[in-house]
């Protein structure tokens, strides 16, 4: 669309209280009329020095912090940590635990994009495929509770195993599941993804370019819409991914240039259907085993640094740690995935109409939580 | 690359400017001095043997004696993985801005800025990111001492 200024600028703020920026985001636009000249986010409204908090407790005191980074997916976050910690004490986990892991990573991504995708229906002006979505997460909520105690911020993952095993006939009830939800996401396809008036407002919209994506480090689901295929799940496998078959989702552009909001949404339909493979997968492959054999009595990591990257609902989440010797981690980093997105947003949105904003910021799917840490 | 081979090209390259590498830990790494981080980087992110196109993590960590700026750089066309540190001394820590190279560093070099109090030269908006505008002191500092208020209310 050829952007036509008439030069009469008006400062706008849209946030910290806004109900379509996902959380406490403020939005500083420069509008020229409906056109959105810059937008400028400003982020640390929900600020909790999250890293700071981590120099100060042990090592597994840590885990339930991470839970609250990004409470949307909870149980990955919490993952990558405790695969960082494994990484630098080289703790070998046994193959139950790492199936489990897998399956409840994957549970938690459905879980995960379920919401990305109703909200998103939600912020374009539909409302019946965010009750469809909230149901059918429910039902995920209910497999984490029963097994953990806990419905959003988990503390399941443990350093070297896991909390509890699985009641008996958890893998028997999760196909049943799987086997009812995924005619479910047909049905949203039907109803949300290939609506004209969600393609409308969508296909058209905020384009990201492949190597615009790629420099502003923006990663998982949003750089997968722009059509790049790199998954950290396929690229640098971690709990032993490179065992199942699934395919990488990315972005085709089937309603206009690839990279637009639409390619981002349905990026993450598309992978919640891998999920369902890979879940079916590790079900089934489910071995006998104690889940907290290899839970170590002290934490105690050795002198050093590691980086850990696990592929997070919303992209690449990396964990940098410093060990000095003792039980409490020197520093803790993360690498947020929505930071470095929310960091493109300005890129993205110069020129658009203020209605398009709210498509594209919806599109990103960030969590402040894990922005502001 | 493995990274035995990305330490000898740099350090071929760089000369005395890197000043140490160990590629036998967890996370392979060379320090480099910090005047040089920029040379450095567009070297990562233009040569066709490394292509470092994707910058994973810039974080700042305080060493008590002197600061560090850390870069985890990985390339999306040959995925390997290498690390870059930069010492820094504590009384007056700046480099140079890595903003041109990856720009995705904007933000980061933010928070760095705002958490340690390292200067970018040549950064186009260094800001603080996380906490307000006029808060005082750098939070992840070791030798932070936390404010009792903040605009006159109890913190």
């Amino acid at each position: 669309m050829e952007v036509q200024y008439s030069g009469d600028v008006m400062t706008l703020n849209m946030g910290p209280q806004h109900p379509s920026t996902h959380g406490v985001l403020r939005l500083e636009l420069k509008t020229d009329g409906e056109i959105v000249a810059d937008a400028k986010p400003h982020i640390g409204y929900l600020h909790r020095c999250f890293e700071k908090h981590c120099e100060n407790v042990d090592y597994p005191g840590v885990v339930p912090f991470t839970d609250r980074l990004d409470y949307c997916a909870a149980m990955n976050q919490e993952l990558g940590y405790v695969l960082a910690v494994e990484k630098l004490m080289g703790i070998k986990i046994n193959d139950r635990v790492r199936y489990l892991r897998v399956i409840m990573a994957e549970l938690g991504r459905i879980a995960s994009h379920l919401i990305a995708a109703g909200t998103y229906g939600n912020d374009i002006g539909t409302f019946t495929p965010f009750w469809w979505c909230f149901r059918d997460r429910e039902t995920i909520l209910d497999f984490f509770e029963e097994t953990c105690g806990a419905r959003l911020l988990y503390n399941y993952n443990w350093i070297g195993g896991l909390m509890h095993d699985v009641k008996p006939d958890f893998g028997k009830r999760v196909i049943e599941f799987i086997d009812y939800f995924e005619p479910q996401v047909d049905n949203l396809n039907k109803i949300l993804s290939d609506n004209y008036i969600f393609i409308k407002r969508t296909a058209n919209v905020g384009i990201l370019k492949p190597e615009v994506a790629v420099s502003y480090g923006v990663t998982g689901p949003n750089l997968r819409g722009s059509g790049v295929a790199f998954d950290v799940r396929k690229d640098e496998p971690y709990l032993g991914y490179e065992e199942f078959d699934f395919d990488i989702a990315v972005g085709k552009g089937d309603y206009g240039p690839v990279g637009s909001c639409w390619d981002r949404y349905m990026v993450r339909i598309r992978e919640v259907k891998e999920c369902c493979k890979i879940i079916r997968q590790a079900v089934a492959k489910l071995p006998p085993g104690d889940v907290r054999e290899t839970v170590p009595k002290r934490v105690k990591p050795p002198k050093g640094d590691v980086y850990m990257r696990t592929e997070a609902p919303r992209g690449e989440l990396g964990y940098y740690i410093v060990s000095d010797g003792s039980p409490k981690p020197y520093r803790l980093k993360v690498k947020s995935p929505c930071f470095t997105a929310m960091s493109a947003f300005r890129e993205v949105s110069r020129g658009v109409m203020i209605a398009d904003l709210i498509a594209i910021l919806g599109s990103f799917d960030i969590v402040l939580g894990e922005i502001d840490r | 690359m493995t990274p035995q081979e990305i330490a000898a090209l740099l350090s071929e390259q760089f000369e005395d400017r890197v000043l140490e590498s160990k590629t036998d830990e967890i996370n392979p790494w060379s320090d480099v001095k910090s005047e040089a981080v920029l040379e450095v980087s567009q070297f990562l992110r233009s040569d066709s043997r490394l292509r470092m196109d994707h910058l994973e993590l810039l974080g700042g960590v305080d060493y008590k004696e002197n600061l560090e700026v850390v870069y985890v750089l990985f390339s999306m066309e040959h995925r390997h993985r290498y690390t870059i540190k930069c010492q820094l001394s504590k009384e007056s820590p700046s480099l140079p801005s890595v903003e041109s190279v990856w720009r995705v560093a904007n933000w980061h070099e933010r928070e760095a800025y705002d958490m340690f109090g390292i200067e970018f030269e040549g950064h186009s908006d260094l800001s603080r990111i996380l906490c307000p505008d006029d808060w005082e002191g750098y939070p992840l500092r070791k030798d932070y001492v936390f404010p009792k208020s903040y605009r006159d209310m109890p913190v």
